[in-house]
């Protein structure tokens, strides 16, 4: 719901959008600036935590050993949880997860999971009883708009950073030894998020922006510049053609954004 | 999607159950079949059967909740414990919760929510029986239940899905070809507009093959409509003649 800061500033967000330009001063396909630290949680297996704008989101990374699902029983399982703690934003409440943060929780999972950047083949311990679990935990600090291409980011950077320890078998038990290996990441999702404001798409959305859009629309992007996960939100529409161009946009986007990064 | 071994389509194009790749499968619809709801309709496409209920416009319960200027829609996707293979747990997964807000925010711009400040419409969808794709028969379902409550709205909503499997693109996607296929695409689509209201997809597409699914989702949308428009007319038309 509406502020009513931002309706006062609704009328100027829209008719600067229609113009080409933005109230912070952006181009309509820029992002804002990107800040990136890893490994600041020593206690996680991996973390991260990313500033986009003033958008923070932290994203720790845990590893379990547990059973595999019995359709993929070669294969290490990845779990996303998202949490919009109360303390980044005067609409978070505390509670069990709302819609939103499952949502965001499913988005970020989905782009990892479908552009297999992890090789969970090389996380089966034993075939069809153990494998490793990949835990990564979403959580939202400061919400200033954008938080799923934020934690995507976030949940991204904790996997790259991600040390397993070192094991062996030893009468069907894990024992650990010392040493650490790097977990197997291969491919870079990227999500790309757009908002529709007076029928003009811009990446990025801040807070403001988000609060008066129509509807939106992110499109996750693997390093081949594949789709691999689309969703829409909101309760607006898109037309056709504003979907294509938004995923030809998305997929410059994520490759200027991994280059930046140097994924 | 591990499961390479299984052929999805043969050497003559066609899929697991003899359609072609741009084929439909069978579809029933019918409106109005719930007597407690203000509108009802029940859908079977393929084998998915799906119950789709409203209630209202109602006063919002808690009253707090009530916008000034427009209607709150609420929205429960629901499967059935008996609705597919391994029991589901009856208690709401997080892959309902997220279809729920998904399928209100695929329904809610074809609804005029302003004719109806302070008030609340609840939608119910119950699958009874999953095979694929329930996630457009129940925007399918629901907003014909919405029509048949007499909610004013701007066109029904429509919704089919497109995927690729086995290297081709196909319409209207069954439960194994979900599983096993390498893309899925579910579109839901407001034909007199022509605009998308929902797009989820996951797999992994190329821009092309993205935009062809897409399209190819809108075709089959478009025949869907007919059929909803029919279901329609059949409710109503028959009350009429049952009158004179």
């Amino acid at each position: 719901m509406s502020t009513i800061v931002v309706r006062v500033k609704q009328k100027q967000i829209a008719q600067l959008i229609d113009k080409g330009k933005r109230l912070d001063g952006r181009g309509l396909n820029d992002y804002r600036e990107i800040k990136i630290e890893q490994g600041i949680i020593e206690k996680a297996e991996g973390s991260a935590r990313v500033l986009l704008g003033k958008t923070e989101v932290m994203a720790g990374v845990k590893i379990e050993t547990g059973e595999p699902f019995p359709d993929t029983p070669n294969e290490g399982v990845l779990t996303v949880n998202a949490e919009l703690v109360p303390l980044a934003s005067p609409t978070f409440e505390p509670g069990p997860p709302d819609e939103n943060s499952i949502e965001l929780a499913r988005v970020v999972d989905r782009g990892i999971r479908e552009s297999k950047a992890i090789d969970t083949e090389k996380l089966c311990i034993e075939p069809g009883k153990k494998v490793f679990v990949v835990f990564v935990d979403v959580y939202v600090l400061n919400h200033d708009g954008n938080l799923i291409d934020a934690s995507a980011l976030a949940a991204l950077a904790a996997l790259l950073n991600t040390k397993m320890t070192n094991y062996e078998i030893e009468d069907g038990e894990v024992k650990f030894k010392p040493g650490y290996t790097e977990l197997p990441v291969r491919k870079h999702p990227i999500a790309v998020t757009f908002a529709k404001i007076n029928d003009k798409l811009v990446v990025d959305p801040w807070l403001d922006e988000e609060q008066i859009m129509d509807a939106r629309i992110t499109i996750t992007v693997d390093d081949d510049g594949n789709i691999c996960a689309v969703q829409k939100g909101g309760s607006g529409y898109f037309t056709p053609k504003q979907i294509f161009d938004a995923a030809q946009i998305a997929r410059e986007k994520a490759d200027e954004l991994r280059k930046k990064l140097g994924w | 999607m591990s499961q390479k071994t299984e052929k999805l389509i043969d050497k003559k194009g066609l899929r697991l159950d003899g359609r072609k790749p741009d084929e439909l499968r069978p579809i029933k619809i019918e409106v109005g079949i719930l007597s407690n709801a203000d509108g009802s309709a029940y859908i079977e496409q393929g084998k998915n059967k799906i119950l789709a209920a409203v209630y209202g416009p109602k006063e919002l319960h808690p009253k707090h909740m009530a916008l000034p200027d427009r209607m709150v829609l609420r929205c429960r996707y629901h499967m059935a414990p008996f609705s597919v293979q391994e029991r589901k747990s009856p208690a709401p997964s997080r892959r309902e919760i997220e279809l729920s807000k998904v399928i209100r925010e695929a329904i809610e711009p074809a609804i005029f929510v302003e004719y109806y400040p302070r008030t609340a419409i609840d939608v119910f969808v119950e699958v009874l029986q999953a095979d694929g794709s329930t996630r457009c028969a129940s925007i399918t379902a629901a907003s014909l239940a919405l029509a048949d409550a007499g909610i004013p709205m701007r066109d029904l909503v429509v919704a089919c899905s497109a995927g690729k499997v086995d290297d081709t693109i196909v319409l209207d996607l069954m439960d194994t070809e979900d599983k096993v296929g390498s893309a899925d695409v579910p579109v839901a689509f407001m034909p007199n507009l022509g605009v998308v209201t929902l797009l989820q997809m996951d797999g992994i597409l190329t821009q092309e093959e993205f935009e062809n699914a897409i399209n190819l989702a809108i075709e089959g949308c478009k025949k869907i409509y007919t059929l909803q428009k029919e279901a329609l007319r059949a409710k109503y038309i028959s009350v009429k003649e049952v009158e004179e």
